[in-house]
């Protein structure tokens, strides 16, 4: 077993040597630069959306040798989100931590004020993107429009119609919970772990219908398995094939049934200014890198660069909303 | 007749010169992770994944899923030989195994593991090549209900095995269960269950750490107190003779191989199973089927043969479900998903008709990983024979770090470390007072899976239990889970009858 230890351990040292060979510094960074690998915090479970995106992002970052220091994945996924946020806390100060968010950035803290968690407080990095969502069917069914499915859910009952989404309080509950306000209608809300199992339930009939996010479904659509019926972004927005959906908004049913999943950057409390530009710099690469574009273009995500006190105040606002959104579903009082 | 010349296709992908080296490579290097206790395939697939930009995407997806066969072969290495499962999938590897290895026969056990996770392998990608699209749809079909019920099978397996003490076995299911519930709920998405406000329970139990620290910990204290510290871990020694002697006694399992690997398969395409239910399963059925029940968990080759299999049965079946419908089986596919993504393949059920080249090279780089994996591994044997040479005294504290990394490594928090010591002085007196203590691990297993599926089909069925017993493929299952249940009921009965029966003939 020693042997085994220590030919790992040069195997290690191999892949940290290879790593950090691969990493030329990047001489555009006059100001801070790290001295060691940064924590890339995510606040969700190996293998989600979330997930997904991050080691993406990390992949982008290793591929163009944006960083002169590797960003190393850790998930904090515990808690909707509580454990990072409790991390990043307290790590106050702490240069070599940057954390990828969902919207349980908003909800978390206000579901569970005992956390003690001012989203203000946090050094806000970048919006990379908005992930968007739709209302999705199984292409089974013979529903078309809102307007087959409002009647459809009426049809089948409250107990019959089956809405699967992620755990409650989580984006999808909040979405189903926009819905069936506006049209006064009543579903059953199966939670279930992640995105990818919600839209396999869909093609599998175990559910009638979802709001998953454009990447969740695509493959489905592509292959005929399922069908969007509209989306809840504002008029205009999507592009390619997304923007064939139509949105509630230019269906008539008012500028409000919109919402959003943000993904943004953010780093500790109490970080330099030095510090800060870096980790801005980053990303802003990140951002303008053809595979980045290209993904958010096929995976129907909306572009939303935003750094700095405008990001703070976006933050402020959006979990505002989400107050609403919370008390209006019955999640919190 | 398609499919065969799709493969062919595949194999000469698979044989280039770069790809067949970095099979080879990924499975040198997947068989040491695997065999570092708490470092598994989902730890050397996520490592490595950056160092696939190297190479084309097709290259890539083949070195990845080298280093995931390998990690395959190499969980069973530490199980035997140290006692500590060197990754989740290796678990039931431990229960026999182990005591393989302390009767001297380590070898014998080492060659059952590689020889089985070879029959696994190959039978699983036959089925792969055969079956894809059909299974798919077969993955498609298991809604909640069927998920519980599968569920409720493997506890079945568990607890209708006899022998055991039945009473002792509830409560240690009931309490790997308990440990299980620890973390986020997410049908009402709230935390529960966390212990004095700690936020290392946010992230819930990892069962590695339940496993570490009992197997690891909790086994070593163990050997100490019997012992005295003055052990000879084992005399096992390596001639070809005695290989050939193991070999004709893996063949003669050949049964449990077969039902291990197809049992294996099968777990492995529903998502969100994976290859540990997979191996638990097949551990619990190949006891409960056997003529001599009793002798497993003493040291039984059969009791190393059928999670084997399983497991790495269950490693190719869960690339199904990734490659047809985007889901990952297991946290593994789920990485190698990521990696597909970064690589601009979209996973889906059109994946086998865009990306042809991809599947196909990947499924033959499957079958020769396999080879290759069996090659290296017996290669091995040798060496790691010569770590049970080493007296206690020495290998007692290197096992100790191992489990302290292993305990550390997955969530990077020394919570998780402190968690795990704990669990082994439990686990120690657990065993001192003679509890099972695999069906806690089991417990802590299949309870993520079974819990919330339960939910989902009784908010579905708005808590009508009947849905489980309506549905065809949950029916049918959850059947067999109860008669398999009720089998200690029946043959105590049934010894009754025959002991009331037999005064009578004397009169």
């Amino acid at each position: 077993m020693k042997k085994i230890g220590v030919s790992l351990l040069s195997l290690g040292v191999a892949i940290g040597v290879g790593l950090g060979s691969v990493a030329v510094i990047d001489s555009a960074h006059a100001g801070w630069t790290p001295r060691k690998p940064i924590e890339f915090v995510i606040m969700a479970g190996k293998g989600g959306g979330a997930d997904k995106l991050a080691r993406f992002i990390q992949s982008i970052i290793e591929k163009h040798k944006i960083s002169p220091k590797p960003f190393i994945p850790i998930n904090k996924g515990g808690g909707s989100g509580a454990e990072a946020l409790s991390y990043l806390k307290s790590h106050s100060g702490d240069s070599y931590v940057v954390m990828a968010t969902l919207n349980s950035l908003y909800t978390t803290p206000l579901r569970q004020p005992g956390l003690g968690i001012n989203i203000a407080n946090f050094t806000p990095i970048t919006r990379m993107a908005e992930d968007t969502f739709q209302l999705w069917v199984n292409s089974d069914t013979n529903i078309n429009s809102v307007e087959d499915y409002v009647a459809a859910v009426k049809k089948a009952g409250p107990k019959a119609w089956k809405m699967g989404g992620t755990g409650k309080g989580a984006e999808d509950s909040l979405v189903t919970a926009m819905l069936s306000k506006k049209f006064g209608i009543k579903m059953t809300y199966i939670p279930y772990k992640g995105g990818g199992k919600v839209a396999k339930e869909l093609i599998g009939n175990h559910i009638n219908s979802t709001v998953n996010n454009p990447s969740e479904q695509l493959g489905f659509w592509d292959a005929g398995k399922s069908r969007p019926i509209a989306s809840f972004t504002p008029k205009g927005k999507m592009s390619g094939k997304f923007a064939k959906i139509p949105t509630f908004a230019e269906l008539g049913h008012g500028d409000d049934m919109v919402y959003y999943m943000q993904r943004s950057i953010i780093a500790p409390n109490g970080i330099s200014a030095d510090v800060k530009a870096f980790y801005v710099d980053v990303f802003d690469k990140v951002y303008k890198t053809k595979e980045w574009q290209d993904y958010m273009a096929k995976k129907g995500l909306l572009p939303g660069w935003l750094t700095g006190k405008a990001l703070t105040s976006y933050f402020v606002a959006e979990q505002a909303k989400h107050a609403e959104l919370l008390k209006a579903s019955g999640e919190m009082k | 007749m398609e499919i065969i010349n799709l493969l062919i296709g595949g194999f000469a992908v698979a044989f280039e010169p770069l790809n067949l080296g970095l099979i080879i490579f990924g499975c040198t290097v997947g068989l040491f992770i695997g065999a570092m206790p708490g470092l598994g395939s989902v730890n050397g697939v996520a490592i490595l994944l950056p160092m696939t930009f190297l190479v084309p995407p097709t290259s890539a997806v083949i070195f990845l899923a080298a280093i995931y066969y390998g990690a395959m072969y190499g969980g069973a290495i530490s199980s035997i030989m140290l006692g500590i499962p060197g990754a989740s999938t290796a678990v039931a590897t431990t229960f026999d195994g182990r005591p393989m290895a302390l009767k001297g026969e380590a070898d014998k056990a080492l060659i059952a593991a590689a020889v089985a996770s070879f029959v696994g392998g190959s039978i699983s990608v036959v089925l792969f090549t055969a079956f894809a699209p059909p299974l798919a749809e077969v993955a498609l079909a298991f809604g909640p209900p069927e998920e519980f019920s599968l569920m409720m099978l493997a506890f079945a397996t568990f607890i209708g095995l006899g022998g055991d003490d039945i009473p002792k076995t509830f409560f240690s299911i009931f309490i790997g269960l308990a440990l299980s519930a620890v973390g986020l709920d997410i049908v009402s998405g709230e935390p529960r269950l966390i212990f004095f406000d700690i936020p290392g329970f946010f992230h819930g139990i990892n069962f590695l750490v339940l496993a570490i620290g009992i197997y690891g910990i909790g086994e070593m204290l163990w050997t100490v107190e019997v012992s005295k510290g003055n052990v000879q871990m084992s005399k096992a020694t390596v001639t070809v003779e005695r290989t050939f002697d193991a070999l004709r006694k893996v063949l003669g399992t050949w049964k449990t191989m077969f039902m291990g690997s197809f049992l294996g398969f099968f777990v492995g395409i529903l998502p969100a199973a994976g290859a540990t239910p997979g191996a638990l399963m097949a551990y619990g059925i190949a006891k409960s089927t056997a003529k001599d029940p009793d002798s497993f968990g003493k040291g039984n080759i059969a009791g190393v043969v059928a999670p084997e299999s399983a497991n790495n049965a269950a490693s190719t079946g869960s690339m199904l479900p990734m490659l047809t419908l985007g889901i990952p089986g297991s946290p593994t596919t789920a990485i190698l998903l990521g990696g597909m993504v970064i690589w601009g393949l979209e996973p889906g059920p059109l994946l086998f008709v865009e990306h042809e080249e991809f599947v196909w090279g990947l499924i033959a780089s499957l079958y020769a990983a396999n080879f290759f994996a069996l090659l290296i591994n017996i290669a091995f044997i040798p060496a790691f024979i010569m770590v049970l040479k080493m007296p206690f005294t020495i290998l007692a504290p290197i096992i100790f770090c191992l489990c302290v990394v292993g305990g550390y490594v997955p969530t990077q928090d020394m919570h998780d470390v402190w968690l795990m010591l704990g669990f082994g002085i439990v686990g120690y007196l657990m065993r001192k007072l003679n509890y099972p203590l695999a069906p806690a691990v089991l417990a802590i297993v299949l309870g993520p899976i079974a819990e919330p599926a339960m939910r989902q089909s009784l908010i579905g069925s708005h808590g009508d239990i009947s849905t489980f017993f309506t549905r065809p493929i949950s029916g049918t299952i959850m059947i067999c889970a109860i008669g398999l249940l009720l089998m200690p009921v029946i043959k105590i009965l049934k010894n009754r009858m025959q002991a009331d029966r037999k005064p009578e003939k004397g009169v």
